[in-house]
């Protein structure tokens, strides 16, 4: 690293904080930039002159800001992949489906936003701190979900935007090595990635996490996983809801099938989330380990209190579980009804393919029954 | 897309494997070390023995031959080696310039992997 790395890497990647010398940049370019970005700063006020004067080499600040609680949802996601992870609009554009122009927009939005709410960087302290960072972690497990589980389109997973980021997530436990949430957010993203290419299939359909071949889960990713849930719970304390997903995650990561998988436990740190979060889909995923611990039929008990919950009626796994359910109770009729419904609400092609084709499993069970 | 390397650190000498490294040398590989794991970038490492302790294995139909080290017709050797999570191979190269070694021939080499991570 050149002698004054943090001013370095300002001035070189403003809008690529963490990206350092990804993307190939000549040392050339990497002047003009500066010369460039020096001219901005004499311009006037905008983000990018404040970002210099004020964030100077702090990583933190600048992670702080890009998910700060004034933007939305949407703006804090492309503001970090934009201005942390270095992806340029399109590709953010393209991993969420939506056009060019759409991102563009937000980003400037958000910048917009940012200066007219006169946000100052800081690195607040206390509950603020508490509150931002919590912030920054949604934006960091929302990235992953979408690459995880896309929400919509035709591939059910897109890998870059898992990587990005357990980037973001691993270079924020170095920067905050203190917050045992981070490390669990780190926990649970290297777990679950460490099953993306068991969770797809040789035609591109989803593997459920009981049917994936455990040989080819990523042992690295499995590891670093495991150290660093251990790292979250040497620093003490209640357990996060990242932690203690994590350490779900870590029950299935650590059991050589899925038989051996140990339910009780998942069924006692569900019960540890649900104390901390009020979320009838985290109640959900306590009904299937419930099913999995003590029976499908108190797992249909729980799923059936569920059924009533308006926020879960347009969301298909809850009738995709019911289906399951129903199907272990040999009541193929009504499951096979749940899993069309589930299919009918998915807005993701290769899952609809799958919640069909089970459907049918269900028609031919009920058939031969 | 991201992608994995391997850089293999290869020494030329012998001994050199079996030589620590100074008290400054270490501490500049620390800090350079310590650069690519807060950005990010390394996600496994590890230092080999020298090869006097190593062993070979050769394969010949259904004959296997144990050859044990040192490996003295060897010229270069593997002494170590790191596990990267990159963007591309130039940025790979671009970290690997900035690393703080006077001698050595380290390869890097990208890990093959299905579609994915």
């Amino acid at each position: 690293m050149p002698e004054k790395p943090g001013a370095w890497l300002m001035g070189t990647a403003k809008h690529r904080a963490i990206d350092l010398v990804r993307r190939r940049q000549t040392l050339e370019r990497k002047e003009e930039e500066i010369g460039r970005a020096i001219e901005r700063a004499h311009e006037g006020i905008d983000l990018d002159a404040a970002i210099e004067e004020e964030v100077g080499d702090d990583l933190l600040g600048l992670i702080f800001m890009a998910c700060h609680p004034v933007l939305s949802k949407d703006a804090r996601v492309a503001l970090t992949l934009r201005v942390l992870g270095g992806l340029t609009t399109e590709e953010i554009a393209r991993a969420f489906l939506v056009p060019v122009s759409t991102i563009a927009q937000r980003i400037v939005r958000a910048k917009r936003t940012l200066t007219e709410a006169h946000v100052r960087f800081e690195l607040p302290g206390g509950q603020e701190r508490v509150a931002r960072l919590a912030s920054v972690l949604e934006v960091i497990y929302l990235i992953f979900n979408e690459g995880y589980s896309a929400t919509a389109g035709e591939d059910w997973v897109r890998p870059a935007l898992c990587a990005e980021a357990l980037r973001l997530g691993r270079v924020l436990a170095e920067l905050v090595p203190s917050e045992p949430e981070v490390h669990g957010l780190v926990a649970l993203m290297e777990i679950q990635a460490s099953r993306l290419r068991a969770r797809i299939g040789p035609s591109g359909e989803p593997v459920l996490l009981l049917d994936q071949d455990r040989a080819r889960w990523d042992r690295l990713l499995i590891r670093r996983g495991l150290s660093a849930l251990q790292r979250a719970e040497s620093l003490g304390g209640v357990m996060g809801p990242y932690a203690l997903q994590a350490a779900i995650a870590a029950c299935h990561a650590r059991a050589p099938a899925a038989a051996d998988t140990d339910w009780s436990r998942i069924v006692a740190l569900y019960d540890a989330v649900a104390q901390l979060v009020d979320s009838p889909v985290v109640e959900l995923n306590r009904a299937v380990a419930v099913g999995m611990a003590f029976g499908p039929t108190a797992g249909l008990d729980l799923v059936d209190e569920l059924v009533q919950e308006p926020s879960l009626q347009g969301y298909h796994l809850l009738w995709a579980v019911r289906g399951d359910l129903l199907r272990k109770l040999g009541r193929c009729e009504e499951a096979r009804i749940e899993f069309e419904r589930a299919a009918s609400l998915t807005r993701n092609a290769v899952e609809r393919k799958l919640l069909h084709k089970r459907a049918s499993e269900c028609a031919a069970e009920g058939m031969a029954g | 897309m991201d992608m994995r390397v391997l850089i293999l650190a290869k020494e030329d000498h012998q001994s050199r494997a079996a030589t620590p490294p100074t008290p400054q040398e270490m501490a500049e590989f620390q800090k350079f070390n310590e650069e690519l794991v807060k950005a990010g970038v390394v996600i496994g490492d590890g230092r080999l023995y020298p090869s006097s302790q190593g062993k070979r294995l050769r394969f010949d139909g259904k004959k296997r031959t144990i050859i044990d080290g040192p490996f003295a017709e060897t010229k270069e050797l593997v002494a170590g080696y790191w596990l990267w999570q990159v963007r591309s191979m130039d940025e790979a190269m671009e970290w690997l310039k900035r690393a703080p070694f006077d001698a050595g021939t380290y390869e890097i080499r990208q890990i093959f992997e299905m579609e994915g991570m």
